[in-house]
Parts: C-alpha cells; sequence; structure tokens
C-alpha cells in the first residue's frame, strides 16, 4: 500500500550553517516503527536528490517517536550567505512530507495506516 | 517549584510578550533570549557607530512593561540582552528604570568576557586557530573581516549573578539554554556535576527558547484546531528539584501545549540527539520522556546528562561581500515559462554587460521555490514570481545588477507585474564562522550594579 508521510507524521525543520535538519514525528505512536523501517537515510537522500549537495544522516528517538535527518549543503551556503527563500531550511520540513512510501498490504492494515490518495 | 517564563525568542518577537507573561498568573523568572547568530553582528555594526549601542534596545522597553512585576513581586529576569556591549545595555536600563522611579530599587548583574573581538590577534599568535567548524579553513583566511567574535558562555557567571543578589541579569553571547537553565541550578542548588538536573535545565531551556513555537506557535500537528494564536501563550515551565519539569501557559491564552507541540520543538535545529553540547552539560535528547499532565500541561522527566567537552563554541562574524535580490511577478498562461525565460534573458544580458559574480540563484516562486523538483508540474500556475539573487565581494557588480531588473517589465516576456517595489536593495552579507576554543581561555566576570 503507498503510504504518504504527510497522513502518518508531523514535522518540523531548522538551520545549522549549510545544514538543515528535519525532524519527523508519527502522528500515532504505533506508527514510529513504520518511519523506523521505512523513512530510511538513502531514502531520504533519494527523495533530495538535486535539492542538497551533501549528505543526508538519520538519528532516532524512539523516545518522541521521532526520526531526525540532517540535510548537508541544503541551504545555498547558510545562514546570510544563502540567497534562497528558504535560507533558515524552515520549509524542508513540509517538503519530506511529500514522501510515498510502499508499505506491505498486511502491515498497513495492521497499523491501520491511512492509503494515499 | 520554580516557574520560569519565556518572553521572548529572538529579537523582533512579539514586544507585548513579556508584560503579558508577568501578569498572567504567577511568575519567579522572565527569560528573554533574543540573540541569533547573525544578530550579534548586526549589534557590532551598531556599537561601531555609537560606542553606546550594541544591545538589544527592545530590551529596555520589555523591563519598562515588566517593572512593576520585578520590584513588587519580586519576578527575576535574564536576558541575553547585552549582545555586544552588556554594560551600555545595563547602563540603559538603570537611566530607564531610574525615570519609573525605580531608583535604588534595582540590583543589575552584567556578564562580561565572552567578548573575544580585542583578544583575537593574541589568541591566534597562542595557537587558537579558531578553525571554521564546517569548512576547516582557519580564521586567518577572515581575520581582517571580522566584525564581532563571541564565547558562547555557560549558566555559571548568570548563577552568580543571582547569588549576588541581582534581580536583573544582562548577559551576551550566554547560550539560550543556559538562560532557563541557570536560575533553576541557583534555586535548587545543583551541583557543577549534577549532570542529569543540568541537562533538564538544558532541555527545559531549549523547549522554551524560541518562546510561543512551543506552545502552538509554527505548529504543524492538527494546526487548524490550535486555538486563539492572536492571544498566543507564551511557554512556562514549572521545575522541580529533582529535574522533572512541566511545560505550561497562562490561564485564558490561546495556542496549546501538548506532546506534539512540545515534540516539534524539541527536534528544532537538532543535531546529534545523543550529544546536545553545551558549555555546561551534554544533554541526551533520548532520553526526554513526554507524558500529558492535564489540559496544556506536559511532564517532561527521565533526562540524562554527561559532562561537557573542555571547549566553547565561538561564533565569529565577518563581512562577506554583498547580495541583492530582485522580483518580478509573471501571471497565468504559462506563468512559469515566462519567469523561465525571463531568467534567461537576465542571465545573458548580464553576461552581456561582463559581470561576473560569486553566485547567482534564480527560484521560482509559487512554483518550485521551497520543494524543488517534488512539488511536480506547475506549468497552469496561476501565478509564479521569479526572484533573482546575486552575491559578491565586488559592490558595483550588485549595484549594476540592481538596474537590469525594472527593464524587464517592457523589455521581457508579457504578463509580468509586481514590481511596484522600486530596484532591490543592495545588502553588505556579515556571515557566520562557527569556531571552538579552549574554555580554559575565556574569562567570564559579573559586575552588579546599583
Amino acid at each position: 500500500m503507498r503510504i504518504r508521510l504527510l497522513d502518518i507524521a508531523h514535522a518540523r525543520s531548522g538551520d545549522k550553517g549549510d545544514t538543515a535538519n528535519v525532524g519527523v514525528i508519527a502522528l500515532e505512536p504505533r506508527w514510529y516503527e513504520v518511519l523506523e523501517k521505512f523513512v530510511t537515510q538513502k531514502r531520504v537522500a533519494e527523495h533530495f536528490r538535486g535539492m542538497i549537495e551533501g549528505n543526508v544522516e538519520r538519528y532516532e528517538l524512539p523516545n518522541l517517536k521521532a526520526l531526525n535527518f540532517l540535510l548537508h549543503g541544503a541551504l545555498d551556503g547558510g545562514g546570510t550567505l544563502s540567497l534562497k527563500t528558504d535560507a533558515q531550511g524552515k520549509v524542508y520540513s513540509t517538503a519530506l512530507l511529500r514522501m510515498v512510501i510502499e508499505v506491505p498490504d498486511a502491515e498497513a492494515k495492521r497499523l491501520r495506516l491511512p492509503a494515499a490518495k | 517549584m520554580v516557574l520560569v517564563a519565556a518572553g521572548q525568542g529572538f529579537w523582533g518577537d512579539d514586544l507585548d510578550a513579556p508584560r503579558r507573561q508577568v501578569e498572567g498568573g504567577p511568575v519567579d523568572y522572565l527569560m528573554l533570549d533574543y540573540l541569533a547568530e547573525v544578530t550579534m553582528s548586526i549589534l557590532q555594526k551598531q556599537k561601531e557607530r555609537d560606542p553606546s549601542l550594541g544591545y538589544a534596545r527592545d530590551f529596555i522597553g520589555a523591563v519598562e512593561s515588566v517593572l512593576p512585576a520585578v520590584l513588587d513581586r519580586g519576578v527575576k529576569v535574564i536576558a541575553n540582552a547585552g549582545g555586544v556591549n552588556p554594560p551600555a545595555c545595563a547602563a540603559a536600563v538603570k537611566v530607564a528604570a531610574e525615570k519609573s522611579g525605580a531608583k535604588g530599587r534595582l540590583r543589575i548583574g552584567v556578564v562580561i568576557g565572552d567578548d573575544l573581538l580585542d583578544r583575537l590577534d593574541d589568541l591566534i599568535a597562542a595557537g587558537h586557530s579558531l578553525t571554521n567548524m564546517e569548512t576547516g579553513e582557519p580564521l586567518s583566511t577572515v581575520r581582517d573581516r571580522v566584525l564581532s567574535a563571541n564565547a558562547y558562555i555557560g549558566s555559571a557567571p548568570i548563577v552568580e549573578a543571582l547569588k549576588g543578589g541581582a534581580n536583573i541579569v544582562i548577559t551576551g553571547r550566554s547560550t539560550d539554554t543556559a538562560l532557563t537553565m541557570a536560575p533553576l541550578r541557583y534555586e535548587f542548588d545543583w551541583g557543577a556535576k549534577s549532570w542529569d538536573q543540568l541537562a533538564a535545565g538544558i532541555v527545559a531551556g531549549h523547549i522554551i527558547e524560541c518562546g510561543a513555537q512551543c506552545s502552538g506557535g509554527n505548529c504543524m500537528y492538527d494546526w487548524r484546531s490550535i486555538p486563539d494564536l492572536a492571544n498566543v501563550g507564551y511557554p512556562l515551565v514549572e521545575a522541580r528539584r529533582d529535574g522533572t519539569f512541566v511545560v505550561t501557559k497562562h490561564p485564558n491564552t490561546g495556542g496549546r501545549v501538548s506532546i506534539p507541540t512540545i515534540a516539534e520543538q524539541l527536534v528544532y535545529e537538532m543535531g546529534d540527539p545523543h550529544s546536545y553540547i553545551t558549555p555546561d552539560v551534554i544533554a541526551d535528547f533520548t532520553t526526554i520522556r513526554l507524558a500529558e499532565d492535564g489540559e496544556n500541561r506536559v511532564l517532561v522527566s527521565g533526562i540524562k546528562g554527561t559532562p561537557p567537552t573542555d571547549k566553547l563554541k565561538v561564533s565569529v562574524a565577518y563581512r562577506a561581500g554583498f547580495k541583492a535580490v530582485g522580483t518580478l511577478v509573471y501571471a497565468w498562461p504559462d506563468a512559469l515559462d515566462k519567469a523561465q525565460a525571463a531568467d534567461r534573458i537576465l542571465r545573458e544580458r548580464l553576461d552581456r554587460l561582463g559581470l561576473k559574480f560569486e553566485h547567482i540563484l534564480s527560484e521560482f516562486v509559487g512554483a518550485t521555490a521551497t520543494h524543488g523538483p517534488l512539488a511536480g508540474d506547475q506549468h497552469n500556475a496561476p501565478e509564479v514570481q521569479l526572484r533573482f539573487g546575486v552575491r559578491d565581494t565586488d559592490r558595483a557588480a550588485v549595484e549594476r545588477f540592481t538596474r537590469e531588473i525594472a527593464p524587464l517589465v517592457l523589455n521581457g516576456p508579457p504578463g509580468v507585474t509586481g514590481f511596484a517595489g522600486g530596484r532591490p536593495k543592495v545588502e553588505e552579507i556579515v556571515a557566520y564562522w562557527p569556531a571552538l576554543i579552549d574554555k580554559a581561555v575565556v574569562n567570564t566576570k559579573v559586575d552588579i550594579i546599583q
């Protein structure tokens, strides 16, 4: 089943120099395992291909049902050097939530995941 | 229990929030965070023009607005409003307070020692290279363009000021989180090695340092249902000696404090969650437990801390050239195609003029500016703004660029509008250089002014 992150998670992003961070939090605690399993470092790097220049790092926060991604080279130099509208990476959060993941039907059903429209 | 209220999340935040925070209910400390990375350099420029400036002037009005609570109810104010000139900030507060009839009733604690600007050459000569943490370059590369250099200092000097009886504490570049942790450390007499408690104080500070961003502001979770943001309640921490605390807000205010609003703020600007490094302690964000504790109340517990490093972070600001950004709006039909055509024409004209720039960035606002290719096909967009920016060390080249936007209205693609703002402004760029320095060479000092 195709699942859109927007339907199962919320997020906030910010900056540190030329790196944007995106924290993604499961809307229901039971959906954290889906984030952990399917929203991998590799998958996120592919998602942002062409938008960021550096690599992607992932950290897990099971206590907050959240993942934290660092997107390096995401802010056109960052801070005051950046010419981007989103120089502080404030809305990379929403860009990540566009991601659609493929979850096996049985698993999606067990976790009562909403299907992508 | 100790109550710490956050009244400012950055310089430019809601001017009335400090007053609402002290009047809305019981509060022991009012914490005001004014400093972001770029703020120090703006303040340094102001100080160059006038040596009696260089601090967050909003703070003076904030103190005036909370003075009755400070004088009559014993509320203490802690702020990093001092910027690059804490003594001048304190002097201005004193003048304002005396005008309001508070003569002799304030004890202002002034923390200095974070400012390394006058010591830079000595520090470099002594082998402190202040290497850029991101690029690995030594500071000598930009030494002649440095505007300000400040070490991020921790809670110790604020605690010292409170012990000295200060009811207003003004710091320069102390960490945002220390402004909240220090009063807890002082009140509960936490030792310098009470790692878990200190870490809890830091987490409390991180949650409330951006003001209403943890109490319903900028909150994505169920955003439509968040009530009355016009009267948003700024956050309060109710802290206990054991390091547990509740985040809440005053009654009869808008916004919301819930696990999702706190969780969003916890991940904001997060790096490695296992080590949130501060001068006092390293906090492990993977140990934080959140629990609902009634309406608009979240209990935070379980936080673990470990000893800090022997370094302090230093924020150096340096002049890094000039930039200008121009915009034009193209309307349907073919809005994106027209904006893209205008972009190509503009680039060709800049080439023909022989103008070279370190960096050019064009964005198509309304189509791809924030989500890039993820936004999908935008060729039917009702309007698209071409946002064209250039950056260079040659001010004249950037200035010349600003003359090239308006002509496109008459001599470029059709369906164009939105140029009423006039020519783009050339802005000097003050860039940020993150570095580390040995803690041992940074000596803070506290003065108490009556």
